[in-house]
């Protein structure tokens, strides 16, 4: 994925957090405001607001995580992916790779 | 596609938040009672309406072709039934009265939408479902509400719930 997609926000370092989000999804919002609670690096991207050869890019890069394509959609270090907002996992996860 | 969260105004979603709200309530559904995340739910359909002609769902991504989404224009055809089994909606808009009553609590619930080849298979083969025999008439059915009719032709908007032609389907 062309890295001049992702938006970073800045943080504590818990590891390589990729957010896969819409922008007009009130779950996403929910996973970026919490990921910004716990006060973590993460990089981010609005999948809704890519053009349409970029979109399909990023949609395969995320079905390899998640074959339904839902979002949120959170991969943690290319290891590990949490789907939906799950702020229980998230944590726990967060907390295991600190 | 230029259209974003940023543009839609507190005013555009009062207005839109107010025109649901009672519509909602005259057909017997809930409106999450948690007006933040409603009002944030209504600025992501202002959005999709405003980049495609059609408010789809704002928690799935839309394609942009209308033939592709029209199972996730709001109210989606998953929304009754996962109404049933989950006291709300995939993205928490409509709640049921437990929810709203405050006995149970809003979470995130699994996507019930099929994949995108399951939909086309799905397609293919209701297009084409046989009249029953002994009927005079075939019976179609609403995606959306369920509401059944026997005419040659679906209605041009449900009479019930008011979606459109295409979101109905062949029952019988």
């Amino acid at each position: 994925m062309a890295d001049h997609n992702l938006k970073h926000i800045d943080g504590a370092d818990r590891g390589r957090i990729l957010l896969y989000a819409l922008s007009t999804c009130m779950w996403c919002r929910k996973t970026k405001q919490l990921l910004g609670d716990l006060g973590v690096a993460y990089d981010m991207i609005d999948v809704d607001l890519l053009e349409k050869q970029e979109r399909e890019e990023v949609t395969e890069d995320i079905k390899k995580w998640n074959p339904e394509c839902t979002f949120p959609t959170v991969v943690i270090n290319n290891e590990k992916c949490i789907i939906g907002y799950n702020p229980d996992e998230l944590q726990a996860e967060l907390q295991v790779t600190r | 596609m230029s259209a974003s969260i940023e543009e839609v105004s507190g005013e555009d979603i009062q207005k839109y938040y107010d025109r649901l709200k009672d519509d909602v309530e005259r057909h017997g559904y809930h409106l999450n009672p948690d007006e933040d995340m409603t009002r944030d739910l209504i600025r992501g359909l202002i959005v999709n309406q405003r980049r495609n002609s059609y408010p789809s769902c704002p928690c799935r991504l839309a394609s942009g072709d209308i033939e592709e989404d029209l199972d996730i224009i709001c109210p989606c055809d998953y929304r009754d039934t996962d109404l049933g089994e989950y006291g709300m909606c995939y993205c928490a808009l409509y709640v049921s009265g437990d929810v709203l009553s405050g006995e149970k609590a809003v979470s995130p619930i699994p996507e019930r939408r099929p994949s995108p080849e399951e939909r086309a298979k799905a397609r293919a083969e209701t297009g084409g479902a046989p009249v029953h025999a002994g009927l005079s008439k075939p019976v179609w059915r609403c995606r959306v509400c369920g509401y059944l009719c026997g005419r040659d032709e679906p209605p041009e908007k449900c009479p019930i719930c008011g979606a459109q032609k295409e979101r109905f389907e062949r029952f019988m």
